[in-house]
């Protein structure tokens, strides 16, 4: 799996993404300054991970959407290439109106960092194809502006498609009807605040999040 | 020339930051607050003559996020009006 992971100033999860992408697939991911204008040809997925980028200035992922880069990512994920994004890089895909809604401060105003347990709501996507619907999973969460809203319609929208992919088990920031992360319309784009490339080995303390990697990885035919 | 925008949280959109102001004044002692919404106040410095349509485009497509705020553009009557 060719990969490539987008590094903004102030992305703190790069290098958390590139080893977890590196531990599944056994390639390294080309790492994409948010300068470039180009991303490497032949990209079967573009991460976009945690992280301040831009110091959350004026809104987390605000200024990092507008980057030279986002320009590119945005064209790939157009034509198809699956795109996710964690955290800040939910915030990014969310600015840069790849995926509806937006992420607000906490509903208890404080950041939040632990380890919370998600429901698995679609099984099909191409993130999720290694997961159970319903199937519990446990993922770290560690963020200030994790609170997802959009309006009703947009909600009932990604209900009834299926597009909310993972749901908080329990209350953590206030998003709306609990969702941590929601799936684009084509289902190639994945963002969602909890930190999978957190759970890859046990050192982390689970591994949950790594089939989440693996079933990438399957879908772009090189099983693991 | 001087143009300030403000921007808010659309109405219904829950405001976590109001609310704990909001608190914050109620531990104070302060009685009959009834509500708190906290928004963001932009100023900008722009070349004269720059027009409405491009502002507005300037606050669609950066200043504000419009899925959740709306924005309010104020242009001072004369220079220097926003001085302390």
């Amino acid at each position: 799996m060719n990969s490539a992971v987008i590094v903004f100033p102030g992305s703190n999860c790069d290098r958390d993404l590139a080893e977890a992408l590196r531990l599944v697939s056994g390639r390294a991911p080309a790492m994409v300054w948010h300068r470039e204008s180009e991303l490497p040809a032949g990209l079967d997925l573009i991460a976009v991970p945690g992280g301040f980028s831009y110091g959350d200035y004026l809104r987390s992922g605000a200024m990092a959407a507008l980057s030279p880069v986002m320009k590119a990512v945005t064209a790939a994920a157009e034509r198809g290439t699956p795109v996710l994004g964690i955290c800040n890089g939910f915030q990014v895909l969310t600015e840069a109106r790849l995926l509806p809604g937006a992420l607000m401060r906490n509903a208890g105003i404080r950041f939040v960092g632990r380890d919370v347990a998600l429901k698995v709501e679609n099984s099909q996507s191409i993130f999720t194809a290694r997961y159970a619907a319903g199937e519990e999973v446990v993922f770290p969460v560690a963020h200030h502006d994790g609170n997802y809203q959009a309006d009703a319609e947009t909600l009932d929208r990604l209900e009834g498609e299926g597009r909310v992919a993972f749901r908080y088990a329990g209350a953590v920031n206030g998003s709306a009807r609990g969702i941590a992360g929601i799936l684009n319309a084509a289902g190639n784009v994945l963002g969602l605040m909890p930190h999978p490339e957190r759970m890859v080995e046990p050192a982390h303390g689970g591994t949950d999040g790594r089939r989440l990697f693996e079933g990438l990885l399957e879908a772009v035919g090189q099983p693991a | 020339m001087k143009v300030r925008v403000f921007v808010t949280l659309k109405n219904g959109v829950l405001d976590p930051q109001g609310k704990a102001i909001h608190h914050a004044l109620e531990g104070l002692g302060f009685a009959g607050v009834n509500d708190v919404r906290a928004g963001k106040l932009i100023e900008l410095d722009l070349a004269d003559g720059t027009g409405d349509a491009e502002i507005e485009e300037m606050c669609r497509k950066l200043l504000a996020n419009t899925v959740i705020e709306n924005f309010r553009i104020e242009r001072a009557e004369t220079a220097g009006s926003l001085g302390a």
